[in-house]
């Protein structure tokens, strides 16, 4: 195949392709990996011995321990629903689909802030349900139940985004030959459907997961504080942080950005090994 | 012990897909719905596989309520057009899966299960290729597969959809004439829907040929292709050449040719007829009441030459087929002078508007004096009333 | 006679809308009747408060102005990793992503390390004598930090497909690179470019984590929104809080409102003939 004259290389362009490619190159440097290792030289300053102190303190392995609670419950939860949502909106034509859809999505567009505050409102002292609540002994707000809440309504969208436009594009096809060869529902999908979308599911779990073990904006709203009863992981990063402990702080938030890299490893295996069956999809919210 | 299709209706939001649609298929044979995209083919497949439900009619099976029943209590097999393989099962599991979901009591033994499988791999010519997946295969091979799954579950009915849409122009040649061979060994009752005409005039036992939703001819191909009773099949089967006929006097008259003993008895002042490229009789010396035309061009097709003729007392150029021995044999080249006859047509009066009159059409064929078929005005009850007049398949 | 051909439909809709129902919209009805509550005079009242809106005006000040950064930024990153190949461009390509995977808390302490001005870019800048971090240019980092990955992955699958044709086209009609980019390529990217704007702008509005660590929060300069909300909720000044919720939520609802419209509008050209 030969080239028009012009799409040659003549060194004008070869110039500009290098210094497009420094600058995109530099800002990402500066930008996203600076921070990156900020976090981790900054939790090593004072050497391994108080990185692994501060990791190891009572108020930091309640955090890890609850942060892997109300991810275990959020997680699966969102699970199902992202299923049971886009098998009703990939599968199906009824009316009101596209309300539905933007309700799915709503959770990425209103504040973490706000996202904790419309606990507050129902369930705190002066909430809908703060009084009855109050007389029956049960605490959700400023107690375990609410940080679990916040963190559903927070990563509600992720599985349900993941598999909404893989489905589109499989079709019904797979599932009515199931059916005309004699399957019944459950057959049909497992057998099926969850064979086509484990992937994508696997994808959109590996999200779900890591926005529910790093909110903080909202589980910060509901979590009242209280050391070694309501803090994860990174509200107990800003506590440090306020309290002037930085190498403590960064120790924490170390345990974070691993996982981010973890996730962002597994991610990226899956998108090059697997990116025909997890889809195109828009970028996955905050 | 048929399968009754009985006046049903499908309304999408902004259309009719199906319009008071009857049919009726005989065991064993192999019927064609053939239509333009949008003609309600599809539809009417996806009713009788359980995928659709009308919204009115009825659909029996050996006197069975289909509609009543859920796709899968149906015992149909069907090949989707885009085959819609499991990607994730080998073709073996593919074929196996109709089997597999069974409950317990009904499912065969896993070794019956196997020997199935290979035996239907064997009779798509697929065996040894059962471990690969579908992703591996080639399109044909593909399509084989997914009819060797259909055929897995010992169906009542197959249901074919397109199913040589996504081939190349070889590889659905070759598949046609093993299909019809297949179905020939079989005998299973099928139905397919295709666009192609080529495709249902070469397979079917009969075509019901469709139109917005409405069945306008069911018949044998040659029934079809010789006998079209609406204009509709006349243009969408085949080539035609259209003339619009004047009356004058007690005749039908087309630039000067005159198509004698209309048999309507002046009932109606319009027609238009339909004359086949291979109906219209060619000469080099003049004939009486001929045309008088110029070849413009020649396409030499192999074995048929297409001839592009002006004629001066029509207003349309005429297309007509010779075949090429003949062609060289006449020693016609651009540029002679001819004398153009048709020795076929299919007549069919048009009321003031210029619109057809469909109950009426007249197989004129000259020098022979025919009477009009009349048909009745419900084109649903055609079918039905042609059907059992001719009692049973004509092949 | 209606009637679906595949199962689950019942089931699943049930679920959905239930999981929705208690979940979503039961939530932010509570925000409604909170705030319906103090009436238009009430909510205006509250809002007026001159420290209330400079948090907005900061919030979503500076929200646009890290999207329309990010604009620019993003359409440069993209490009270079779509069209491109130099070494370690996957790893760049996997590292765009790094504001999704890392807590915004962790975010947020990592930028304020690195913008104060003993940090490894501050004491830079505080040399030129510029102050990033407690300031409102902080608040724009962290910004634009969090809504950077949208604009680009928006964008890199529709630069995937653009053909290459069309611009080849536009060569052989004699035009040079950079009339083939602001003629061509450009205005095939608005709508795209408008899609990443609105989802990093609805990002950094509701931003939190990442901003309070950098921003200092000195009332009337560097407090957001967000912020204000939590303060109130801690002095149990609920009606000041949904207040400024509904605010916000109506607010972002607007602008998000224009930005389609304006997208509908710069993708006419896209709309199929029926």
């Amino acid at each position: 195949m030969s080239r028009p004259p012009s799409r040659s290389f003549g060194w004008p362009r070869l110039l500009g392709r290098g210094l497009l490619t420094l600058a995109a190159v530099a800002f990402l440097i500066v930008f996203l990996l600076l921070p990156l290792t900020a976090v981790f030289v900054e939790a090593f300053r004072q050497g391994a011995g108080a990185f692994f102190d501060a990791i190891s303190q009572d108020e930091a392995r309640s955090a890890i321990w609850l942060t892997v609670l109300v991810a275990a419950i959020a997680v699966p939860v969102n699970l199902v629903f992202g299923i049971a949502a886009a098998w009703v909106m990939a599968r199906f034509e009824f009316r009101g689909k596209s309300l539905l859809g933007a309700f799915i999505d709503l959770p990425f567009s209103v504040s973490p802030v706000i996202s904790g505050l419309v606990y507050v409102l129902l369930f705190g002292a002066q909430g809908w349900f703060g009084p009855w609540l109050e007389a029956h002994g049960v605490s959700i707000i400023f107690a375990v139940p609410g940080l679990v809440l916040a963190t559903m309504f927070i990563t509600l969208p992720f599985v349900a985004r993941e598999l909404i436009p893989l489905m589109q594009a499989q079709g019904n096809e797979e599932e009515e030959a199931a059916r005309v060869l004699g399957a019944n529902g459950w057959q049909m999908f497992f057998r099926v459907t969850l064979p086509n979308i484990r992937w994508a599911l696997l994808y959109g779990v590996l999200l779900c997961n890591a926005r529910a073990m790093g909110e903080f904006g909202a589980v910060s709203v509901v979590s009242g504080h209280i050391r070694g009863l309501t803090t994860t992981i990174p509200l107990e990063v800003e506590m440090r942080y306020n309290e002037y402990d930085y190498v403590g702080a960064f120790a924490v938030a170390s345990l974070l950005a691993l996982l981010a890299l973890v996730t962002l490893a597994i991610k990226t295996a899956l998108e090059w090994r697997y990116g025909d069956e997890i889809a195109s999809h828009a970028p996955g919210g905050r | 012990m048929t399968l009754e299709l009985t006046r049903l209706n499908r309304r999408f939001s902004d259309y009719p897909a199906l319009n008071d649609v009857s049919l009726s298929i005989a065991p064993g044979e192999f019927l064609a719905l053939l239509g333009p995209s949008g003609s309600g083919k599809t539809t009417l497949l996806r009713i009788l596989a359980g995928l659709d439900y009308p919204e009115s009619g009825q659909v029996n099976f050996n006197g069975k309520d289909y509609l009543a029943a859920a796709p899968r209590e149906r015992n149909v097999g069907l090949v989707f057009q885009h085959y819609a393989l499991f990607r994730h099962l080998t073709v073996a599991e593919n074929v196996a899966f109709g089997l597999r979901v069974r409950s317990r009591r009904a499912r065969p033994k896993r070794q019956e299960i196997e020997a199935r499988v290979e035996q239907l791999l064997k009779r798509v010519q697929l065996d040894g290729f059962g471990k690969r997946f579908p992703s591996q295969l080639s399109g044909g091979q593909r399509q084989r597969v997914a009819l060797a799954r259909a055929l897995a579950v010992e169906p009542d009915l197959l249901l074919l959809d397109e199913p040589f849409g996504a081939l190349d122009a070889q590889v659905r040649v070759t598949l046609r004439r093993w299909l019809r061979r297949l179905h020939e060994e079989l005998g299973l009752t099928t139905v397919f829907v295709t666009h192609d005409q080529e495709e249902a005039l070469e397979l079917a036992d009969r075509i019901a040929v469709m139109n917005r939703g409405r069945i306008e001819q069911v018949g044998t191909p040659r029934e079809i292709y010789q006998q079209p009773a609406t204009p509709f099949v006349c243009e969408f089967i085949g080539k035609a050449n259209r003339l619009t006929l004047r009356r004058e006097g007690a005749r039908f008259l087309a630039g000067g040719w005159i198509f004698a003993d209309e048999p309507w008895a002046g009932e109606h002042t319009r027609a238009m007829a339909y004359v086949r490229p291979e109906h219209l009789t060619l000469s080099t010396t003049p004939v009486p009441g001929a045309w008088r035309a110029r070849l413009r061009h020649v396409y030499l097709a192999g074995s048929v030459a297409h001839l592009d003729l002006d004629v001066a007392a029509l207003d349309h150029p005429l297309e007509a087929d010779i075949a090429s021995e003949d062609l060289a044999r006449m020693g016609l080249q651009a540029g002679a002078q001819l004398y153009v006859s048709p020795s076929h047509a299919v007549i069919f009066p048009l009321d003031h508007d210029g619109k057809p009159v469909a109950e009426d059409r007249w197989l004129w064929r000259a020098g022979v004096v025919s009477p009009p078929v009349r048909l009745p005005i419900k084109r649903s009850e055609v079918e039905l009333g042609a059907h059992r007049v001719d009692g049973g398949i004509q092949r | 006679m209606k009637r679906r051909i595949l199962p689950g439909f019942n089931l699943s809709l049930g679920y959905s809308l239930t999981y929705l129902g208690l979940i979503v919209l039961l939530p932010l009805a509570a925000l409604a009747w909170k705030a319906s509550g103090l009436g238009i005079g009430g909510l205006i009242e509250l809002l007026r408060v001159p420290r209330t809106l400079a948090a907005l005006k900061l919030s979503f000040g500076g929200a646009t102005l890290a999207a329309a950064i990010n604009v620019v930024v993003g359409l440069l990153v993209a490009w270079v990793l779509v069209r491109y190949r130099f070494p370690g461009r996957r790893l760049f390509d996997a590292a765009v992503d790094l504001p999704f995977a890392l807590p915004t808390a962790v975010a947020g302490i990592a930028l304020t390390a690195l913008y104060a001005p003993n940090g490894w870019i501050g004491q830079w800048l505080a040399a030129l004598g510029i102050k990033v971090a407690y300031t409102p240019s902080g608040v724009l980092v962290a910004m634009v930090f969090v809504g950077f990955p949208f604009v680009v992955r928006t964008l890199q699958p529709v630069l995937e497909t653009l053909e290459h044709d069309v611009e080849e086209a536009a060569e052989t009609l004699g035009a040079r690179r950079w009339q083939i980019f602001l003629k061509v390529i450009l205005p095939m990217l608005v709508p795209t470019l408008l899609t990443g704007f609105a989802l990093a702008l609805a990002r950094a509005v509701g931003e939190y984590g990442s901003v309070i660590f950098i921003a200092g929060n000195i009332p009337m300069k560097s407090e957001i929104a967000p912020l204000l909300i939590v303060q109130s909720l801690e002095q149990f000044d609920y009606a000041g809080a949904a207040a400024l919720g509904v605010a916000m939520l109506a607010f972002s609802f607007v602008l998000l409102l224009v930005i389609t419209l304006l997208q509908r509008w710069s993708h006419r050209w896209a709309e199929v003939a029926p």
